[in-house]
């Protein structure tokens, strides 16, 4: 048992942070207003190394490890959720493609997303197929020497700005089974759709994508027929950490306002921090924050030393985001009115935070992966 | 970051799991039926050296560290609540102090016979008109030649009727308020120390819960701890250790709650089914073991961090909140999953929830645990 961080991974946090924190946070509320992509920051995060954390060098990655990687994320997010999120889902296809990938593939689609030369993006969810994700009805039909693609995809984050998609459809009906492929933007037959307006993170990405008799090689495909399931899923065991973190860094930086402003405000004579109800919800927002953090960490480390950790990513992401949503809001509610209006990022925050309990599987969802494993 | 145990502390899991299964659990709804104190349990751990885990060997611990100290405790606790806050109070409230604060004379005399656990320690803080306010002592101790006077009464004070040893707070001098308090070591045979009203309680029934009475009670100078004025620091330090030990017993206690719902929602049948096959139970069960899981990392991080000698206020009162309050959430839920089953005393899901209670009330009730956490998130 040892709490401490590595000297490398304190110096992920430090550099990470302070480029958060000077570049990403003073953006991030005209990026929100505009609903922009901030492409200026996925540079940004090329430049030092952050888009390709899960992967070796030899293929243009920093190979910093799970811990450095949920490190980073939350630091990110913390700025700036949305960047967080295009981070995110850009290490998740990398860390896919290396572990499921051809050579070829590793060698092609890796250093483009390491350098940022576009985005990484998964395709999975359908408009029927949300929490269900095996109900999936986008087809790829053997021809030739290639598959043809039929469907569209919803709600994919990154999916304009992605120079790699890893598009997951039913190879065969009977029995059913469903491969992955990777998929790159202009092709004929794969068209992007429209982006959808967003409560939050809205500097994020998220489009629907459509496949009309869209023709990929074989060698497009990641990893074996029938695979794709298995990799979405494990692809989100590793998401759901990265998400996790996500929800940490943004609710901290609420904290942290929410904090501050306790010690400044005055009210009937004095700091509104001096009031207990106040102090009550700092110290509770604090201590879940911490616990999840450990969640999180606990996750990542099993990751790290490549023992199974699907329950323990599920109770990292379901704690820590409803944590952080709690947190949000209780922030919000120590500004009082001054949480409400957009001049303090606290209801940006509260709006970012709402999509973690959702993306990469509900609560609901892990909450069934946990009891599942709890139930045998 | 490491979430590995250590050689020495995966042994103590083990050897704290075994021996509370095969000798602890067995005894523990009779122990609660009865309200009879352990005895025979107390004598066979300290054997184990469940005593005094963080005491160095030379003072007749088990020399080893604090984190061990929260292992030992969660799974003796998963047993029998009342059995692991006798240890706990030993442990954290008695020797812990003498340990930090005791002279080299006082440690020999007093420390290495509780650490080995051949004599039982507790400790007097509480009282009457002093619970959270601890710094509004009304015990007085005044210096006469080489010794002091001590007159007061001292109240909730767990293993008063078994202990030898109490670890004792006295105002020295009224004038400074919290600043005059002065903590000393007090043998309970010594003339003018007597057992008031023991009490009847909700839970955690085994262990023994007393108030203690000193009159005019001469208590020599060498036993005090640290110097006149140092007994609110050193009951505040005392308490963020012992935080630790009630956090680890809370985390046993909400894991108790949870393994024996677990279990029942495996073998009950309702409408065609085991009832952990209905999303509704499947919804609490996963809730309550993503909280302990929480609680647990918070209390061995509080641990590591006294283990290396570092700041851990903070971090004790978070892990002392968190999980007694999900020992709290837990005993309720497991109840609940039990249904009717859960009200009975024919099943052990109510004595956990009575035990479980305790957890957000002593050392520190949680709304002092916040009040310490906020004055830290403020203080920035």
């Amino acid at each position: 048992m040892d709490f401490r961080l590595t000297d490398v991974q304190l110096q992920v946090e430090e550099m990470v942070r302070s480029l958060s924190r000077k570049e990403f946070a003073p953006r991030a509320a005209q990026v929100d207003d505009e609903g922009r992509y901030p492409a200026e920051n996925h540079r940004r995060l090329a430049e030092l190394g952050l888009l390709g954390m899960l992967f070796p060098a030899s293929f243009g990655g920093a190979e910093a490890g799970p811990v450095s990687y949920a490190i980073a994320l939350r630091e990110v997010a913390g700025g700036c959720a949305s960047t967080g999120v295009g981070m995110a889902v850009t290490n998740m296809t990398g860390e896919a493609i290396f572990r499921f990938g051809t050579d070829a593939q590793r060698r092609r689609y890796l250093p483009m997303l390491s350098a940022g030369n576009g985005a990484g993006a998964f395709a999975l969810t359908e408009p029927g197929a949300g929490s269900d994700a095996g109900g999936l009805s986008t087809s790829a039909r053997e021809e030739g020497d290639g598959y043809v693609l039929d469907g569209s995809k919803a709600f994919i984050t990154n999916g304009a700005n992605a120079c790699v998609t890893i598009v997951m459809a039913v190879t065969r009906k009977s029995p059913r089974t469903i491969s992955a492929f990777l998929v790159e933007p202009g092709i004929p037959g794969f068209s992007i759709g429209k982006s959808e307006h967003k409560m939050g993170i809205r500097g994020s990405d998220t489009v629907s994508l459509s496949f009309e008799e869209c023709r990929v090689p074989k060698s497009s495909m990641l990893g074996a027929p029938g695979e794709g399931l298995k990799i979405a899923l494990s692809a989100l065991d590793g998401g759901r950490i990265g998400i996790a973190s996500q929800a940490i860094g943004i609710a901290r930086s609420a904290l942290s306002t929410a904090t501050e402003y306790a010690r400044d405000r005055r009210q009937f004579g004095q700091a509104i921090g001096e009031f207990q109800a106040i102090q009550w919800k700092l110290a509770d927002a604090a201590t879940e924050l911490d616990a999840g953090q450990m969640l999180v960490f606990r996750a990542a480390f099993l990751k790290e030393k490549n023992l199974p950790y699907s329950k323990e990513a599920s109770m990292a992401k379901l704690f820590a985001t409803e944590a952080g949503n709690r947190v949000c809001h209780t922030a919000l509610q120590v500004l009082g009115g001054y949480g409400y209006v957009r001049e303090y990022p606290v209801e940006r925050h509260l709006r970012d935070i709402r999509v973690t309990t959702i993306y990469e599987g509900t609560s609901e969802i892990q909450r069934l992966v946990i009891s599942r494993a709890l139930c045998g | 970051m490491v979430f590995d145990l250590t050689e020495e502390q995966r042994m103590i899991q083990d050897t704290a799991r075994e021996f509370a299964r095969k000798e602890v659990l067995p005894k523990a709804a009779e122990l609660d039926e009865n309200s009879r104190f352990p005895e025979e349990l107390i004598r066979q751990m300290a054997e184990l050296g469940f005593m005094g885990i963080a005491v160095p060997e030379e003072y007749g611990g088990a020399g080893m560290d604090n984190v061990c100290y929260a292992i030992a405790m969660e799974e003796i606790s998963r047993a029998c609540a009342s059995t692991a806050v006798i240890m706990s109070v030993n442990n954290s409230l008695a020797c812990d102090p003498i340990l930090k604060f005791g002279s080299e004379e006082i440690r020999r005399e007093y420390l290495v016979p509780m650490a080995s656990g051949k004599k039982l320690g507790c400790f007097g803080l509480t009282e009457p008109g002093a619970g959270s306010d601890a710094g509004s002592q009304k015990t007085t101790a005044v210096r006469d030649g080489d010794s002091y006077v001590v007159n007061g009464t001292k109240n909730f004070i767990t293993n008063a009727p078994q202990a030898d040893t109490c670890i004792l707070f006295a105002m020295t001098d009224k004038a400074k308020a919290h600043k005059g308090i002065t903590a000393f070591v007090v043998d309970m045979k010594w003339k003018g120390v007597s057992l008031g009203k023991h009490e009847k309680k909700m839970g955690i029934r085994a262990s023994a819960t007393s108030s203690i009475v000193f009159e005019d009670v001469r208590v020599p100078a060498k036993n005090r701890l640290g110097s006149d004025g140092d007994g609110f620091k050193v009951a505040m330090s005392t308490l963020d250790g012992g935080r630790i030990g009630i956090a680890a017993q809370a985390v046993g206690i909400a894991r108790a709650s949870f393994e024996d719902a677990l279990a029942y929602s495996k073998d009950r049948k309702q409408f065609g089914q085991a009832i952990c096959e209905f999303q509704a139970i499947q919804w609490m069960l996963a809730d309550i073991a993503t909280e302990i899981d929480a609680a647990r990392l918070l209390t061995w991080r509080a641990a590591w961090m006294k283990d290396r000698k570092m700041r851990h206020s903070k971090e004790s009162s978070m892990a002392k909140l968190y999980a007694s309050e999900t020992a709290m959430r837990s005993a309720v839920k497991g109840v609940q999953i039990h249904g009717g089953y859960g009200y009975i005393s024919e099943y052990p899901a109510e004595r956990h929830f009575r035990d479980a209670k305790i957890t957000e009330i002593y050392e520190g009730t949680s709304e002092i645990q916040r009040l310490v956490i906020a004055a830290a998130l403020l203080k920035g």
